[in-house]
């Protein structure tokens, strides 16, 4: 019989491991899936893992990796915080929406001023603050009210993408739209657009997301907030013995995920978006969640999940045209990257044991 | 990684410029914005995509992805297209509008087409059907057989194509029957079968026995069977099964005699940029059977309807017709202009005797 026993310490080896276990299980799977559909299991794995990366078109693939990774880091950089910390912030696809409506409202307000050096970071700052103010609802509600912050941030999502169909159909029209909803092109007006060099994927998002790995590697290493916060996830009671405040936590974690998600909507809107549109949000904020947890919540780890992410997008739609895959296989095959993982994260903190004859 | 970008940009800059059509099958493409199975837009879209290869056969070889986001996403898969080899590509929805154009800049030689939109480009032909040319007449079909007064409408988002078919709707339901009621409930999605039943619910419930929608599953005539005594028509696909109660006709979109030309216009070498807006007559707008759960004279009147649209000889917009705030639109005996301020393309107002408001 086999029996689960629990590690005295949480294993170093199988918590580096799992995660790689754990894409090599889901291609396993994968290939079953695909050969059960009837096409060539072999050929569609090179196509989302090679073929972006190695193949012909490379050159197209490699920046559109920046382009669709970008945000996933930046909010799961953000999100790493407050769930380390034991705080759930589950509503960043609401806060990703508000900060691009915040941002992109300062930006179309000044058109056509031509003003890059104060147009754009004028918008970035907008942008946080509106990430920022969105996720302090909850904040402010938990550490006020004692209410569920899974809850409420969750559900602002909702408000949230009402308020942006609102301006798409509103207030942020483009006047020279003959009528159809959105917004003007933000990335086509210069000083707003929050491209560097288009050809080459990087846009001010990118930049900043690589610049938060950083000063998130350093907050957890190096600085007291970083321990205070682990310590707080770890141990709640000794965090308070310790003189950490749980209010200040919350608030801190919450705000600065709110604030990285809100930039992460507006370098999209005025970058590769383009417009305020009524379905501008396409579900970064819930699938940094997955890119979170399966980067072990470590700003490098996050790094490579959120490239490994937009690489099973990016070449999940290379294998759906290619050999007419259809687009479910694809989302089953990316939900089983993130349920392997969490099987396969039983092993961090358990052992599988063999037991001898069976007990009544 | 950059410095394989940046080599391999230069080879981009070349295989760019160059053809890229030089094989004798000729690749189509198809960006949908659904499922193909959803039963309505995106399945008939795809019904047009298998009758292009029933018509050419080898000489064709077609790709497609489905359930591509409106945005940045979109620009990906087109342009992943073209790279690998696209002469044609149709692109689906309202919201690919900028993508395409995007795209089909960085692509000289492919050849684009784009559904519902109004920005043509050399290479970009747009083209739609008049949907509003059916909706008089279930319209038309609805004032008489609803006894209630009250016909409730499941509208998607509030863009002209929307607008307009609930005018058509209400103009002509409002022709046989002064008493007539319109209850419109904006779902904010194409195709959400929970989202579509419980908007039908509500309106069964706000005492309409006539339910039109907009949206593309058939949850709604689910949910108007389970009620029994409530009428609904097929949208985008015929959805026969549900007749002859509750669905008692259909609009059906016909793109395979367009697709079929399309693709004949550019193996011939022929293909130019059109802007193409096809109605019943055509064939582009197809009604389904009217069923015999209505009486023989309204289904007579209907059909004469149906064929004075198809000849020309009657317009579903014709005047007096006032907007909503009691202003003329249009004089007695005028008809619509299609691309004029105030024209059916943009339509953005509401026509007198809507009492809803539009969303903002």
């Amino acid at each position: 019989m086999i029996i689960l026993e629990k590690r005295p310490q949480a294993s170093q080896f199988w918590s580096y491991g799992a995660p790689i276990v754990a894409v090599f299980v889901t291609m396993i799977f994968g290939a079953v899936l695909f050969a059960a559909l009837g096409k060539p299991p072999i050929e569609a794995l090179s196509k989302i893992f090679w073929e972006p990366l190695f193949g012909e078109f490379n050159f197209f693939y490699l920046p559109q990796l920046l382009i669709k990774g970008a945000p996933l880091v930046a909010i799961a950089l953000g999100l790493s915080l407050g769930f380390k910390a034991g705080i759930w912030n589950i509503g960043a696809e609401g806060q990703y929406i508000i900060g691009a409506l915040c941002g992109a409202a300062v930006g179309l307000a000044l058109y056509p001023m031509e003003a890059r050096w104060l147009v754009l970071p004028a918008m970035l700052i907008a942008g946080a603050f509106g990430g920022f103010a969105w996720a302090m609802i909850p904040g402010i509600l938990r550490v006020k009210f004692n209410t569920n912050e899974i809850l409420v941030s969750l559900m602002l999502v909702y408000v949230a993408e009402q308020l942006l169909a609102a301006m798409a159909l509103g207030a942020m029209k483009n006047p020279e739209g003959m009528g159809f909803p959105g917004s003007r092109n933000l990335s086509q007006y210069s000083s707003a657009s929050s491209w560097i060099d288009q050809g080459h994927g990087m846009h001010w998002g990118v930049v900043i997301a690589l610049i938060a790995v950083i000063f998130a590697y350093i907050l957890f290493t190096r600085h007291i907030l970083g321990f205070q916060i682990k310590l707080a996830g770890q141990a709640p009671r000794a965090a308070a013995f310790s003189g950490v405040s749980p209010a200040r936590l919350v608030l801190f974690c919450l705000g600065t995920s709110g604030a990285l998600a809100g930039i992460a909507g507006l370098t999209e809107v005025s970058g590769p978006a383009g417009v305020v549109s009524i379905d501008f949000n396409v579900g970064y904020g819930f699938t940094a969640i997955i890119v979170a947890f399966l980067g072990r919540l470590h700003p490098v780890g996050i790094l490579m999940a959120g490239a490994l992410m937009a690489l099973t997008y990016i070449g999940g739609d290379v294998a759906q045209s290619s050999l007419g895959l259809p687009k479910a296989a694809i989302q089953v095959f990316q939900g089983t990257l993130l349920f392997s993982l969490l099987g396969i994260d039983v092993l961090t903190n358990y052992r599988v044991r063999m037991k001898r004859g069976a007990v009544a | 990684m950059l410095r394989r970008t940046l080599l391999a940009s230069a080879a981009a800059a070349t295989l760019v410029g160059t053809s890229l059509g030089a094989q004798d099958v000729t690749k189509v493409g198809f960006v949908f914005v659904g499922p193909v199975g959803d039963g309505g837009w995106t399945y008939e879209h795809n019904q047009g995509r298998l009758a292009v290869e029933a018509e050419f056969g080898d000489a064709v070889e077609t790709v497609f992805v489905e359930s591509v986001p409106e945005g940045p996403d979109a620009e990906r898969v087109m342009t992943q297209m073209a790279l690998e080899g696209a002469d044609l590509i149709f692109t689906t929805s309202f919201g690919y509008m900028d993508p395409t154009i995007n795209v089909a800049a960085q692509f000289p030689d492919v050849m684009f087409e784009h559904a519902t939109g109004y920005k043509q480009a050399d290479n970009v032909s747009v083209y739609s059907a008049r949907f509003y040319e059916g909706r008089a007449v279930q319209g038309h079909i609805a004032g008489q057989i609803t006894e209630s007064n009250v016909i409730g409408y499941i509208a998607s988002f509030p863009i002209p194509e929307v607008i307009r078919g609930i005018n058509s709707a209400y103009i002509h339901a409002k022709e046989v029957n002064p008493d007539v009621e319109f209850k419109i409930i904006w779902a904010y999605t194409w195709f959400d079968p929970a989202k579509e039943a419980e908007a039908a619910n509500v309106l069964i419930e706000q005492g309409a026995d006539v339910i039109l929608q907009h949206t593309d599953s058939t949850a709604p005539q689910a949910a108007a069977q389970a009620a029994g005594n409530v009428y609904t028509f097929g949208q985008a696909s015929d959805m026969a099964e549900f007749g002859p109660m509750p669905r008692v006709s259909s609009i059906i979109d016909d793109w395979a005699p367009y697709y079929i030309a399309r693709t004949q216009a550019v193996m011939d070498g022929t293909w130019e940029s059109t802007s193409t807006w096809d109605g019943i007559g055509p064939g582009m707008v197809g009604i389904g059977e009217i069923s015999d759960a209505i009486p023989a004279e309204v289904k007579a009147s209907a059909e004469d309807m149906i064929s004075r649209l198809a000849s020309g000889e009657y317009h579903a917009f014709t005047g007096p017709i006032n907007k909503q705030d009691g202003s003329a639109w249009l004089a007695e005996g005028e008809t619509a202009a299609d691309y004029t301020d105030d024209g059916l393309a943009g339509m953005n107002f509401y026509v007198e005797g809507l009492t809803a408001e539009i969303p903002q």
